[in-house]
């Protein structure tokens, strides 16, 4: 240390760069254009708010939240949670957030896994399951989206009325009133029994875990499925047999011109989810197979060579380069499910932009309402942009 | 061109002429599509020996050794290495693999895994090892190929030297008894190829079988017990380096050897 010390060349500072008053100065240059973009940024800002306010002075609007704790007096046919025309707008609104989120997350999910079956299937060595792969991708993506969600209400109400409705299996009925599926009524014990699920499903990803450790420890592989078919199988029925095993059902069933009981799927929410996931998957089909496709065949052939088995290789080796190339476009996808939902507004199931627009329909609270509808969208994408983001950050790995 | 063409001392011989042949292949043909790429191949590999494949581009000599660990199939004639016979059966194909190990010329590491991981891979879930000796013993093979300081880096991070090198070393973590080495340091800097073509004299002095396509003479001198000159997908000579090299009989070889010398 002492010798770097005395070595004067070793304690020698860059130079400093100043900055030259002369439009040529690449630093002044830079400086110059930001202060301009700034200035240019806050005055449309400005010239936005004091328009608006001037407008509604002069039109005498009254703007607040008011509004929220009135009466809605509106009615939505698909609800998650309890409502009635008698609850107020906040709640209503509410109403129309869930269904949003109802048919974007299970539209996110479901689109995933179709999505990723076709890309797989897209790169089969099958002649035909390829082809029919391939088909599915050009058509559906060539198509507009709202175009095909009112080709499938068109379908869906095409169905015969719920008196004539089709009846393929005791205690289901497809008509124009939607599908009607036998379900259960539900009891304290379900709900435990649920509970028993989701502890199963953890104390299985501890229980694999723990298995691994002991691998790298002894090298000997152990069978992880069958405890782990045990703990997440087993235990709710263990709890809910435990409980006197309750089970009733609710079977539907027609009652004058329309079905009593059972769980429904409406006919406007099932066109939305089927057009949502087919016309998404067209797109995460292409994304899977350039990302399998990404990764280098002598990435393949190594692993092969080493003595490691196809489903390990894809675990092991492809998957996790794959990922890297997939997770980055598979973010904005989502992002244009969960946005394209909007669409639903066209079919009339009630999301968060038919029952805001009902809203201010009825209020005349305009900024009050689309402000809402963009906090909302807000709010979701950037939730499925930070949780990509984190998993993105997860498995991308340094490579140099 | 490279310093192993000085006359060194041919490293000391291990073949075992009583034992069975590590390899065998029995007038092998291929086909990729209508062109014909093997012919019918006819090479017996004894137990500890060194051969070297050599031949123009395109003669199929990678063809060759890789339908040896089954990387491309062949469609007629026998192919028996360990003696396991080469078949549709699975279990066969991966007996065979775990007991080859495999040098690309492009290294194909695992780019997401680091040096010591790719080196264990293979071990932890083939081999079934414990993964502190699967650690150990990848050490001890970066340690032999001159690396150890490069352990926990991604092979992004290493020259294309220092990577062939890892290579070699992921192949020997899985104990072969047999080496294939398909052009090893035809994708490196001419002051790479040296540390490589080092490491594989290094190897070859082990007793370790090997087939190696290459166009390195220097090193089929020195090392190889028998050089296999190929061409249009057949064996058209093969012998011990000295005679093959000096005193080619056929128009082919003479032509190949031309080149190659005028090449360096």
């Amino acid at each position: 240390m002492s010798d770097t010390a005395a070595d004067p060349r070793l304690l020698r500072a860059p130079p400093k760069k100043g900055i030259r008053l002369s439009w040529a100065d690449e630093k002044l240059r830079g400086i110059v254009w930001q202060v301009l973009v700034v200035g240019v940024v806050v005055s449309i800002l400005w010239w936005l708010v004091s328009n608006t306010s001037h407008n509604l002075e002069v039109r005498r609007i009254a703007t607040g939240w008011g509004f929220l704790s009135r009466e809605a007096g509106l009615p939505i046919g698909e609800h998650v949670i309890d409502y009635n025309p008698t609850n107020t707008y906040a709640r209503a609104l509410l109403v129309g957030v869930l269904n949003t989120l109802k048919v974007a997350v299970i539209g996110i999910l479901l689109a995933t896994v179709f999505g990723t079956l076709i890309g797989i299937a897209r790169l089969s060595k099958n002649w035909l399951l390829s082809r029919i792969a391939a088909t599915y991708i050009e058509v559906i993506r060539d198509l507009p989206l709202l175009l095909q969600l009112l080709f499938w209400y068109a379908i869906l109400q095409g169905l015969p009325a719920p008196r004539q409705s089709l009846n393929p299996v005791t205690g289901v009925f497809l008509s124009n009133r939607g599908l009607k599926l036998p379900w259960i009524q539900w009891q304290d014990a379900h709900s435990f029994a649920l509970l028993g699920l989701v502890a199963g499903i953890v104390a299985t990803i501890f229980y694999a875990r723990a298995a691994r450790a002991k691998q790298m420890a002894d090298g000997q592989p152990r069978k992880v499925w069958p405890l782990a078919l045990g703990l997440i199988l087993g235990l709710p029925l263990l709890i809910w047999a435990g409980l006197g095993a309750p089970f009733a059902g609710d079977i539907p069933a027609l009652r004058g011109f329309n079905f009593q009981g059972g769980l429904t799927i409406t006919p406007e929410y099932f066109a939305l989810l089927l057009g949502l996931v087919m016309y998404t998957a067209a797109f995460i089909a292409e994304i899977v197979r350039a990302g399998i496709q990404s990764v280098a065949r002598g990435q393949w052939e190594a692993a092969e060579a080493l003595g490691l088995q196809r489903g390990r290789i894809m675990r092991l080796i492809v998957l996790p380069q794959a990922l890297r190339v997939i997770i980055p476009p598979m973010t904005s996808q989502y992002l244009n499910l969960t946005k394209n939902s909007s669409l639903a507004v066209a079919i009339g199931y009630q999301d968060i932009v038919s029952i805001s627009n009902t809203t201010l329909n009825q209020t005349g609270q305009a900024i009050e309402g689309i402000a809402i509808i963009m906090a909302v969208y807000l709010s979701i994408s950037l939730s499925i942009s930070l949780f990509m983001n984190w998993y993105n950050a997860r498995i991308a790995l340094v490579e140099r | 061109m490279s310093a192993t063409m000085e006359p060194a001392a041919h490293v000391s011989s291990a073949v075992r002429t009583d034992a069975p042949p590590a390899i065998l292949l029995d007038k092998v043909n291929k086909w990729y599509g209508a062109l014909h790429v093997l012919r019918d191949i006819n090479l017996s590999v004894a137990q500890g020996e060194r051969v070297v494949v050599c031949g123009p581009s395109g003669s199929g000599k990678s063809t060759m050794i890789r339908c040896i660990n089954r990387l491309e199939q062949h469609q007629e004639g026998r192919i028996i290495v360990d003696n396991i016979e080469l078949s549709d059966d699975l279990r066969s194909l991966d007996a065979i693999r775990r007991e080859v190990g495999m040098v690309f010329q492009s290294f194909n590491l695992f780019p997401h895994l680091t040096i010591l991981e790719n080196c264990t891979l293979a071990p932890i879930w083939v081999r079934r090892m414990p993964k502190k000796e699967a650690e150990a013993l990848a050490m001890d093979y970066l340690t032999r190929v001159k690396i150890p300081e490069q352990a926990n880096k991604y092979p992004g991070q290493l020259s294309g030297g220092q990577q062939q090198r890892v290579a070699i070393a992921r192949a020997l973590c899985m104990k072969p008894k047999i080496m294939l080495f398909d052009e090893p340091t035809s994708a490196l800097d001419p002051e790479m190829i040296k540390e490589v073509l080092d490491t594989m004299v290094m190897l070859a002095d082990t007793g370790m079988t090997m087939i190696c396509v290459t166009h390195e003479m220097g090193f089929a001198r020195q090392v190889a017990d028998r050089v296999v000159f190929m061409d249009r997908g057949e064996i058209v000579e093969s012998g011990v380096p000295e005679q093959l090299f000096n005193d080619p009989k056929t128009e082919r070889l003479k032509t190949f050897l031309s080149q190659i010398l005028r090449g360096h």
